[in-house]
């Protein structure tokens, strides 16, 4: 493989013969999976081809079936769970969003991961003003919606999706889990969001971005997985593989299961 | 009146705070209600409500189902309900009971006896509920039969006199006024404050927001749901046991029927209280106004010179309109149409 040039360290995050089962179903099988430092690895797939199962297995929100091993940092990781994959760096735009809607911003902004005195009680002056300060320094919100202490019900969907957004950056993660993060964004907020995961890159940090939209996810990755119903059907660096190329082999790839 | 202040400016395109009433409102109109009643009862019996006896008793007994109430808010924000608090008071207060009385231990023992039974009645609870995933509402209907006869069966149906020269300090704690002022309701000043910093200055009362809010979006984010609830449950488990034996007490004696009479007042302080059913938001200050004016309306009723009868009329309006407004409120906040579809 063509990254295997910059494998001085070991990957952020490795998934190897990784399945996930549901009842009868199997969302995933056999995924052999990583991500470099540095690096922005698209996944690409159409609907229920296991890209949502796959980011919440690397999240710790599924727990993979017996056999499947996450390594992070070269370490196998036996008790992964979210506030351990987090606590370790990894942050996630959640396709589902994952906001308390009847919660204001800060309490969002903040989820799982509260900011503290050191008392060891909530820090909630502190949260309401770094809320207020990212999202109208990160994401330019000026609306009257988007006052920290507001609910986040009251918002417009993409503003719902810019603290999202918002949340996953603000904690500098090593790897940032994008699942279609431009759904429901304006065209100037899906501008800012592809700026943010090339300033993810810039900052020697790395993504997985997952998207439907290929003239999105081509231009900002490194290296590309195709999912297809639930078993990787190819990889490709993006000196491999041309844009329309891509187009051409994953409508292939829809009809019958196969890359070539 | 309340969307005001925002129709008022809709091109300026600046961040602007939500209004004070959209913030505190329900807590606002929870003291509004508070204070109406008590005016009204002050011109209905200016003999009785001018007079500070009324006071004093509204201040012991409030608090003896006000201290559950204050736990139940958290389990009610989590989007769950606990039924068996009456239970658990009558279990944790017998086994203070036979541990002093019978088992000859001092005081103290008993006290740390009781509590660990109000903690393990609660996380055993927590557990079915949370761990194993079972509708609370239907659960802990259950766990209260089972507490209840196990505290029956213990106790063999018979009390235990629990007289002021045999437990001098348990009357010094649950009882006797402190400098003039009734403890009770020092207790549930304390208790209060306590909760208050519970719910909205440490973690577990943040989570415990977001459990209510979004079960899958808090588990996404890394919450614990589960111990969440459990430790809501626990905490209702402590508090119950608490008001249990300070019930215990200004009566001088253990009735193995202590609770019942309880659930329905706490519940109701938890609703009034701006508390939603639908969990996620909810406020100790609500919880806490509202215990008063639920212990103000039984006396209140009667003082004025209504029928007695009354009382549970009254009593049945003023949680009805409560949880109903309440819902209206919130599904216009949500900008849903009054039936919610």
């Amino acid at each position: 493989m063509a990254s295997d040039s910059n494998a001085t360290s070991a990957p952020i995050i490795e998934l190897r013969n990784v399945s996930k089962t549901f009842g009868e179903v199997r969302a995933i099988s056999g995924i052999d999976f990583k991500v470099n430092r540095g690096e922005i690895v698209g996944l690409l797939g159409d609907n229920g081809a296991g890209k949502s199962t796959m980011v919440k297995t690397i999240m710790g929100f599924h727990r993979p079936d017996a056999g499947g091993e996450i390594h992070f940092k070269g370490k196998k990781i036996h008790d992964w769970s979210v506030a351990r994959a987090r606590g370790l760096g990894i942050e996630t735009v959640y396709q589902e969003r994952a906001l308390c809607e009847k919660q204001p911003i800060w309490r969002n902004m903040f989820m799982g991961r509260e900011m503290r005195t050191k008392f060891g009680l909530l820090d909630v002056h502190k949260m309401r003003s770094e809320a207020a300060r990212l999202m109208s320094e990160h994401m330019g919100f000026t609306s009257a919606a988007v006052h920290p202490d507001n609910v986040v019900a009251t918002m417009s969907g993409g503003e719902k999706q810019g603290v999202a957004i918002t949340r996953a950056l603000y904690f500098e993660a090593e790897l940032v889990v994008l699942d279609e993060p431009t759904m429901g964004l304006s065209l100037s907020e899906t501008k800012k969001t592809l700026e943010f995961i090339a300033n993810i890159k810039k900052a020697g940090r790395s993504a997985i971005f997952i998207d439907h939209n290929i003239f999105h996810v081509y231009p900002v990755v490194d290296r590309l997985y195709v999912l297809d119903r639930g078993k990787v059907a190819g990889t490709y660096t993006k000196d491999e593989i041309s844009m329309d190329e891509l187009i051409e082999s994953l409508y292939r790839v829809a009809r019958s299961g196969k890359m070539e | 009146m309340d969307t005001q202040t925002e129709d008022t400016k809709p091109a300026s395109n600046r961040i602007a705070a939500p209004s004070v009433l959209r913030r505190y409102g329900s807590q606002l109109g929870i003291i509004g209600v508070g204070l109406t009643m008590w005016m009204v009862f002050m011109v209905a019996a200016p003999i009785v409500f001018l007079d500070i006896d009324i006071y004093v008793a509204f201040a012991q007994t409030s608090p003896q189902f006000g201290i559950i109430a204050l736990a139940l808010t958290f389990v009610v924000i989590t989007g769950e309900i606990d039924l068996s608090f009456p239970s658990i008071m009558a279990l944790g207060a017998a086994m203070f009971c036979i541990a002093t009385a019978y088992g000859g231990l001092p005081w103290y023992v008993g006290l740390v006896i009781a509590f660990a039974t109000g903690a393990l009645c609660g996380l055993f609870n927590g557990f079915l509920v949370a761990k194993l995933n079972i509708p609370s509402l239907v659960i802990t209907i259950g766990t209260s039969f089972l507490f209840r006869g196990l505290e029956l069966v213990l106790m063999n149906g018979t009390g235990v006199p629990l007289t002021a020269e045999e437990y001098p300090e348990m009357h010094a704690i649950f009882r006797e006024p402190f400098f003039g002022f009734p403890i009770q309701t020092l207790w549930m000043i304390i208790l209060g404050i306590v909760a208050w910093t519970l719910l909205n200055r440490t973690r577990f009362g943040a989570h415990v927001f977001l459990v209510g809010d979004n079960q899958t979006s808090a588990r996404l984010m890394g919450v614990n749901v589960v111990s969440v609830k459990m430790r809501a449950f626990t905490l209702v488990g402590l508090f119950a046991v608490f008001a249990g034996l300070m019930t215990s007490i200004y009566g001088y004696y253990f009735w193995p029927t202590t609770g019942e009479g309880f659930l329905l007042n706490t519940i109701a302080s938890v609703f009034l209280g701006g508390t939603s059913v639908f969990g996620g938001t909810g406020s100790i200050v609500g919880t806490f106004v509202a215990t008063y004016i639920i212990g103000a309306i039984n006396a209140g009723v009667v003082s004025a010179g209504i029928n007695a009868f009354y009382t549970q009329l009254v009593f049945g309006l003023v949680i009805v309109v409560s949880v109903v407004l309440q819902t209206l409120i919130e599904r216009r906040v949500r900008g849903q149409s009054m039936t919610g579809r």
